[in-house]
């Protein structure tokens, strides 16, 4: 038997090397297919104007976004997890998402914007509405204290009321506008430029750490309230910022990615079978696996109906809504 | 579970009979006023003219005789079927949460027309009905079946739980399909539609389904009232639990299938009127089932009506309006819930 930190070593080893293999994958695939000898001639340099055009300005920045949002959402869905000490949550489900995507949707249909003008004032929006619909969950719920099933009740209630009110908008709005509504609600990274990964990249490289330092924060509190306040934790206030924290990531991420639905819950759970449920592993182990099923899911959208693409929300809702189920089955 | 707490074993039949025949009156008055209102605005003579003197000529007549009408009657057996569906699932699962849409009833229904509309530009709106009955068929066995699997059995979370991710995976399907093929158009126009471009020949479809549907369930009413009391207690009281629940699966497949194929999806009467229906009138589903009836019929009017009033001349998704009364009525039961659980 080998030891516990051992074996998270050895995953993380080969979480990384997945990752990178896939990376190489996702370059050398898509409508235009180039092979694995000219991907390295162009990285380092030496290729075509047209392969340098194609990996540097369309498939690196999606790449590299995929796996920003992939890690974002994974960790909000770990914070959540540990904060509810319930394994059922995520952004999505307690709609997070949903508030975020009204928010857009909201401000593509007052400003009449298109989506790509306002890259950077987008991830705002979200943010302000995945905060509103935290908040109201949280106020919602709170009787005495936040019990977990009350707080996913909740949630799903809030969800229904946003994506009502989703609807309201969307069916406003002009076609054009409608169908990149309805192609970002599912969640969607196509059509990204490096402006996209810039906007996005902030927020990641900031929250991460600071997730990753509460780690056993987050351990405390998955142990449950009374046990988190007996050894020594201010409950309420570690409660509160730790939301902030992955309500932060789920906002940025849904801006730029879409409502991607299942990531933040499943990522998690298949962190802790591998490593264990300790929060210093299980985090870095949920970042890495959720880079690389956005990544998977996002080069299979890309090409298994070449040269139309699936939206990688589709993919991911898929396999994540499968094991969901599996879950609730064995549970 | 809130259903049994709920319990005051008490069934007000006077006030049931109050409620259904009331509340048929008020429903005669909703339509009337559903008629009247809208774009075009109505008088009552005209109504009444177009009625006796039909007068092809007459724009007025038209829009009475093959718009308003056609969509007041579809509205109200929307509502029928949906809070009877609602009712009866609330009454056989003892669940509080229990409801055509919460439980993937909806979504499976909205997938399989996405699928209809996907293989042939020109779905006719009987295949469309088929094609929503088997959706409604699967996702309903889908969560039924999650929640039959797993170890603890069908609680109301997990019930919500299956029911959500089973949803998001349907929905996440059907939007697919409608990119990929290019119909999201006419997909959320028809999800959102309501009952705004019902034509006779839905009605025609509905009512027939809707009116067996109602007689099946009242048949099977005093069975989901001892079934309500618990599983033992009813096999205890010589009930063949099984069959009646197979028959009522059914009759909620036949009820929602038939709702959705016409309405789109329509969210939260199948949750909402059931709760308010056994707050009035007690615990019996001989009760239950026929003012539910009424009531869901009533409100799925209204909300139609008001719809149209919100923001003139662009119509609310119906959705939404049910939605607007739902939601509030849903957190209530969520916070509750928290407690027994």
């Amino acid at each position: 038997m080998i030891s516990r930190t051992k074996r998270t070593s050895l995953w993380l080893l080969g979480l990384t090397a997945g990752l990178i293999l896939t990376i190489l994958i996702s370059l050398n695939l898509g409508t235009m297919s180039i092979s694995p000898i000219d991907v390295w001639r162009t990285m380092i340099g030496q290729g075509t104007d047209q392969n340098q055009l194609v990996l540097f300005d369309f498939r690196l920045p999606r790449i590299v976004i995929a796996l920003l949002i992939g890690a974002g959402m994974a960790i909000s869905g770990a914070i959540l997890q540990g904060v509810t000490h319930n394994d059922l949550a995520d952004p999505g489900i307690l709609g997070i998402n949903s508030g975020a995507g009204f928010a857009v949707v909201l401000f593509i249909y007052l400003t009449q914007n298109s989506l790509t003008s306002t890259v950077f004032i987008l991830p705002l929006a979200a943010l302000g509405g995945a905060v509103l619909a935290a908040a109201l969950i949280y106020l919602i719920s709170w009787k005495n204290g936040v019990s977990p099933i009350r707080l996913i009740l909740v949630g799903i209630g809030i969800n229904a009321a946003f994506s009502a009110l989703i609807i309201v908008f969307q069916l406003k709005m002009d076609p054009d506008d409608f169908t990149k509504a309805q192609i970002w609600l599912t969640g969607n990274i196509a059509g990204t430029d490096w402006s996209y990964t810039l906007a996005l990249l902030p927020w990641i490289v900031i929250l991460l750490p600071i997730a990753f330092y509460k780690a056993s924060t987050l351990d405390a509190l998955h142990l449950g309230d009374e046990t988190a306040q007996g050894i020594g934790a201010n409950v309420e206030k570690e409660r509160i910022f730790l939301l902030v924290i992955a309500v932060a990531l789920a906002g940025a991420s849904v801006a730029v990615g879409g409502a991607i639905a299942f990531l933040g819950l499943v990522i998690p759970h298949l962190a802790r079978k591998l490593v264990g449920a300790r929060h210093h592993h299980m985090l870095l182990t949920s970042a890495l696996l959720g880079a690389l099923l956005l990544l998977v899911a996002d080069t299979i959208g890309r090409n298994i109906l070449s040269p139309s693409e699936i939206p990688v929300g589709i993919i991911v809702s898929l396999i994540g809504g499968s094991y969901f189920v599996y879950l609730l089955m064995k549970s | 579970m809130a259903i049994r707490t709920d319990n005051n074993m008490q069934s007000r039949p006077l006030l049931a009979l109050l409620i259904i025949f009331g509340g048929i009156i008020l429903l005669m008055a909703a339509m009337i006023l559903s008629i009247i209102y809208g774009a075009a605005d109505i008088d009552l003579p005209t109504i009444w003219q177009s009625l006796t003197q039909f007068d092809p000529s007459q724009t007025a007549h038209q829009i009475i005789r093959n718009l308003r009408i056609p969509r007041g009657l579809a509205a109200a057996l929307v509502g029928a079927a949906l809070a009877v569906s609602g009712a009866i699932m609330q009454g056989m699962t003892r669940n509080a949460l229990a409801s055509p849409s919460i439980m993937g009833v909806t979504a499976g229904a909205s997938f399989m027309i996405a699928v209809a509309m996907a293989i042939s530009s020109q779905v006719t709106t009987i295949s469309l009905a088929i094609w929503a009955f088997a959706g409604a068929g699967l996702g309903a066995g889908i969560v039924f079946g999650v929640g039959t699997i797993s170890k603890s059995g069908l609680t109301p979370v997990k019930l919500a739980l299956a029911g959500t991710a089973v949803t998001s995976m349907l929905s996440a399907l059907s939007s697919g399909i409608a990119i990929h093929f290019n119909i999201a158009k006419d997909m959320s126009f028809w999800y959102a539609g309501g009952v705004a471009s019902v034509q006779w020949i839905h009605v025609k479809l509905l009512a027939p389904i809707v009116i067996i549907g109602l007689i099946l369930a009242l048949l099977l009413s005093k069975s989901i009232t001892v079934l309500n009391l618990g599983e033992d207690v009813a096999r205890g009281l010589g009930q063949r639990t099984v069959l009646t629940k197979i028959i009522a699966t059914t009759v909620v497949l036949l009820l929602t299938g038939a709702a959705v194929s016409v309405a789109g999806t329509v969210g939260f009467i199948g949750l909402v009127i059931p709760h308010i229906t056994r707050f009035l009138v007690g615990v019996k589903y001989q009760w239950i089932i026929p003012a539910a009836a009424v009531l869901g019929a009533l409100l799925l009017v209204l909300a139609d009506t008001a719809s149209r009033m919100v923001n003139p001349p662009f119509e609310t998704p119906i959705g939404t309006m049910t939605a607007l009364v739902g939601v509030p009525f849903f957190l209530y039961l969520a916070r509750r819930e928290g407690r027994g659980l």
